[in-house]
């Protein structure tokens, strides 16, 4: 092993926690799996333990420590060690007829100490609506103090647009309520469609208190074992991390990462930036798609928790398939989950010496697999396994070809355990690629993320030429990305996007640019 | 007469993106809207068309702009007070109900959040029976029925009424208020009588939209197959059903043009689609052979959930079914078809009604 400095990633999975330790020429120097705790916490630190053992480095060579972690998806949906907060949104009077949180789920919208709507905010084109009403914002924030509020939602018509009355509402938070205030502000969340980026802004002012436990708790976990080096860093939902500043800020930008690391991890693993990644677990699959080293977004509103939201998030299609997928026969029709054996495979599946014919099972059959004991699945019989073998690689190759961005051949990146049930050949892929370490992906992700900045605006082409509107929003993008701590050399332009509004004269569309870089 | 309240409005919000034909906006944010006005007023009252009495003093109210606007700006909600104030004034009389004008997408909705704030009842008609992108295109005009006097007022307070010489030019003059006001207005219009709405509106579409929100919903627990389950509920004709392979966009003045280009699957297997659209849906084809035209609802929704498929949504590997609506009886007159019919849209071929392009039928 060589190298001066390393780096560790930890993800944290429904199932498993797993670390890597990578060296500075970004190769594998030690990977472990640990089962995910239920306090999360020890697992994490399980892991870090484990994996610092099985490397034997010195700890302090450890220069960048990365977690991809759920503990804020599990607070929202458990409804667990959430904040009471303030909600301020400033765009009446548009927007008054709709109250925040009009159709959340009351035990969640208990979050909401104290709610407000005044007049501000701006109109598409940027004309300000009306006079930001300060008073008002002032007479909030005192509110909010006498409650004893320690975390305020902030969001503001057309922010995305514009969003200096968000940024002076978060001035005069400061000089009511002090500086330990914890600011959630809407324009730095989520994208167009203020309902939805203001429920994010509220989750993420709920998170305050999961956010500062699973950042601190991260830190304290490493300098426990002795990795008191290391800049922190958390993985957010669009493959790039966050500082431990930024992490405490915006913790809602973490949810979902586990597909997004495992879809970048897959991508450093087989040296690909444009691929379909399938992860085949033991009770689902995920399919995802790289585009320039960075997974595709979801163009629909993702729901959290019951809540709809709009922040950045993985097209990620989930279906029932999995190395635990029980295998039935009825009446010749042979049929493969949804249901699986999950976590019992050890003990519920036949090579393992179970009664319970799993998606494993039909691997070990076929010749595809050697795990367990091949004997105990002798007796299967050839027509059931080829069927149930049809049937998994026609569930794979229908939904490869929907989440595909085109009719060609695409490269094909399998990771995930559960990765042995296909053959080498599938229908619409170019090549198969199984990397090595494929079993650990995610945590591989997490420790080869990038920093990005994303620029996005609604710019009138007739005003302002399509190409000279992109042209700014790449020099944006840069420097947003450049000012989240990338190096400057590195930066690249991973996405631009631009679509028209509907039912709006002026050739008005909304511009959106993403850049990334490396860490410096 | 019955009640609708919060528990209702999904299976209407859902129906109506079906009438939306790929367009009219997502009712999403109507829904929350109309959601809000009825947790602060209680139920709305809907009255069957045959309830209102013939010299009753009716309102259609909607909003007019970009749905994506109006997502990021809703509405006030006391812009309904505000209209029916001034439409009452104008006219010299009192509203005894409101009315939506257009069934499909977001407009269906907003209604609903008027009727509850003004304490009206609501009309189970609109003037569409689906959504068009053009102000004109309500069966009233086919009655000789004026858009016009038309009230407009935005968030901020600022109002208008139009009294315009054709209903096109309503639609001009408005559309151009409408950007300057930030895009997203509400609007009362086509303010007409108990008789006349009964003689041209589209009626129980508030009902019809419901009934096809449930069949959405309930496609997949009835017994056989969902597709067949959700084509009987809905009454739709099966046109195609296969994955999207390409999407072709364009925007020409305030519309998006475009065409998605479909490969069968299933008994279609081998076979091609076209639809074409301007924001909704107006014409599609298997194999170059016309299926079904506008004013016919061409609907695209997803192949396992049945939930309908707004054009600007569609993307490559986008597995659909095309389905075929009748449109209200009305639209099929010659009136109807010179008003929103193939040729309006630029499309050089007859309407042949839907049940006949299925089977196959030229003109």
């Amino acid at each position: 092993m060589r190298g001066n400095s390393f780096r560790l990633g930890v993800d944290v999975g429904g199932t498993n926690t797993d670390a890597v330790i990578i060296d500075d020429e970004l190769r594998v120097a030690a990977s472990v799996k640990i089962p995910t705790s239920e306090d999360i916490h020890s697992g994490i630190e399980n892991a870090i333990k484990t994996v610092l053992a099985e490397s034997s480095i010195d700890r302090k060579l450890i220069n960048k420590a990365m977690l991809g972690t759920t503990q804020c998806t599990n607070a929202i949906v458990e409804r667990k060690r959430l904040t009471k907060i303030g909600i301020l949104r400033i765009g009446a009077p548009a927007t008054v007829g709709i109250s925040p949180m009009v159709d959340w789920d009351m035990d969640l919208a208990a979050v909401a100490a104290e709610t407000a709507i005044i007049r501000g905010g701006y109109e598409f084109d940027g004309k300000p609506l009306t006079e930001f009403d300060r008073q008002a914002a002032r007479a909030f924030f005192e509110a909010c103090k006498g409650k004893g509020v320690k975390s305020v939602a902030i969001s503001q018509l057309f922010s995305v647009v514009r969003d200096e009355n968000e940024t002076e509402a978060a001035r005069i938070c400061h000089e009511v309520m002090g500086d330990d205030v914890y600011i959630s502000h809407s324009s730095k969340i989520g994208s167009m469609g203020l309902i939805e980026r203001e429920n994010a802004t509220i989750l993420n002012a709920a998170l305050f208190d999961v956010a500062r436990a699973f950042t601190e708790g991260f830190v304290s976990s490493l300098h426990g074992q002795g990795v008191t080096e290391a800049d922190i860093y958390f993985s957010q939902n669009d493959g790039t991390l966050m500082n431990m500043e930024a992490a405490r800020r915006y913790p809602i930008l973490t949810i979902a990462c586990g597909p997004t690391n495992s879809i970048r991890g897959a991508s450093f693993l087989s040296q690909l930036s444009s691929a379909v990644v399938i992860d085949i677990g033991g009770t689902t699959t995920d399919f995802g798609i790289l585009q320039n080293g960075f997974p595709r977004e979801s163009g629909v509103a993702v729901t959290i928790g019951g809540v709809r939201t709009n922040f950045r998030m993985p097209d990620v299609i989930s279906i029932g398939l999995g190395g635990g997928s029980i295998i039935r026969e009825n009446g010749g029709i042979v049929s493969v989950g949804p249901d699986s054996v999950g976590y019992e495979i050890t003990n519920k599946a036949l090579v393992f010496g179970g009664d319970t014919l799993t998606a494993t099972d039909i691997a070990v059959r076929m010749g595809l697999a050697q795990v367990g004991d091949p004997s105990k699945v002798a007796h299967i019989s050839q027509d059931l396994a080829e069927k149930a073998q049809a049937r998994i690689i026609e569930m794979v190759e229908e939904h490869l070809d929907s989440i595909k961005t085109s009719g060609d051949d695409i490269d094909l990146i399998l990771v995930g355990g559960g990765s042995i049930l296909l053959p080498e050949k599938i229908k619409g892929a170019k090549k198969l690629h199984k990397p090595d370490y494929f079993a650990v992906a995610n945590a591989i992700g997490s420790a080869i993320s990038k920093v990005s900045g994303v620029y996005e605006k609604l710019v009138s082409f007739n005003e302002v030429p399509r190409e000279k509107a992109i042209e700014e929003g790449k020099a944006e993008a840069v420097k947003l990305a450049v000012n989240a701590g990338a190096k400057p050399e590195t930066v690249e332009i991973v996405d631009i996007e631009d679509v028209p509004l509907q039912y709006q004269p002026n050739n008005t569309n909304r511009v959106k640019v993403k850049a990334a870089g490396e860490l410096a | 007469m019955r009640t609708i309240g919060i528990q209702e409005l999904d299976d209407i919000a859902l129906g109506a993106s079906l009438l939306g034909s790929g367009g009219g906006g997502d009712p999403y944010i109507g829904k929350l809207t109309a959601m809000g006005a009825i947790k602060d007023c209680g139920p709305v009252r809907l009255l069957a068309p045959d309830e209102v009495a013939d010299n009753a003093f009716i309102v259609p109210i909607a909003m007019m702009g970009a749905p994506t606007v109006l997502a990021e700006k809703g509405v006030n909600g006391s812009e309904f007070a505000v209209l029916a104030d001034m439409i009452s004034r104008y006219y010299g009389k009192k509203i005894d109900a409101i009315m939506p004008i257009e069934a499909g997408g977001v407009n269906s909705m907003l209604p609903f959040a008027a009727a509850a704030r003004l304490g009206l009842p609501l009309v189970d008609v609109d003037g569409m029976g689906r959504a068009f992108p053009e102000l004109q295109m309500v069966t009233f005009t086919t009655g000789g029925v004026s858009a016009t006097p038309m009230a407009l007022t935005d968030e901020k307070g600022n109002s208008v009424i139009f009294k315009t010489i054709t209903n096109k030019w309503t639609e001009e003059l408005a559309r151009a208020v409408t950007t300057s006001c930030g895009g997203s207005v509400s609007i009362i219009l086509y303010c007409m009588d108990g008789k006349t709405m009964k003689q041209y509106g589209v009626k129980g579409i508030i009902s019809r939209s419901e009934a096809l929100g449930r069949a959405i919903r309930e496609a997949k627990h009835g017994t056989g197959s969902p597709e067949d389950h959700f084509l009987t509920a809905c009454e739709g004709y099966k046109i195609f059903r296969g994955k999207i392979t390409d999407i072709l966009r364009e925007t020409r003045g305030a519309f998006n043009f475009g065409k998605a280009l479909l490969e069968g699957s299933g008994e279609f297997k081998g076979e091609s689609a076209c639809v074409e659209f301007q924001n909704e849906n107006l014409i599609a084809s298997v194999d170059g052979e016309i299926r079904a035209t506008t004013p016919d609802l061409i609907c695209l929704v997803d192949t396992e959930t049945f939930i309908p498929q707004p054009t600007d949504a569609l993307k490559y590997g986008k597995r659909v079914l095309v389905v075929g609506l009748k449109c209200y009886e009305a639209w099929r007159s010659p009136e109807g078809i010179e008003l929103v019919g193939p040729r309006y849209f630029g499309y050089d071929t007859d309407y042949i009604p839907v049940e006949r392009r299925v089977k196959g039928v030229e003109a």
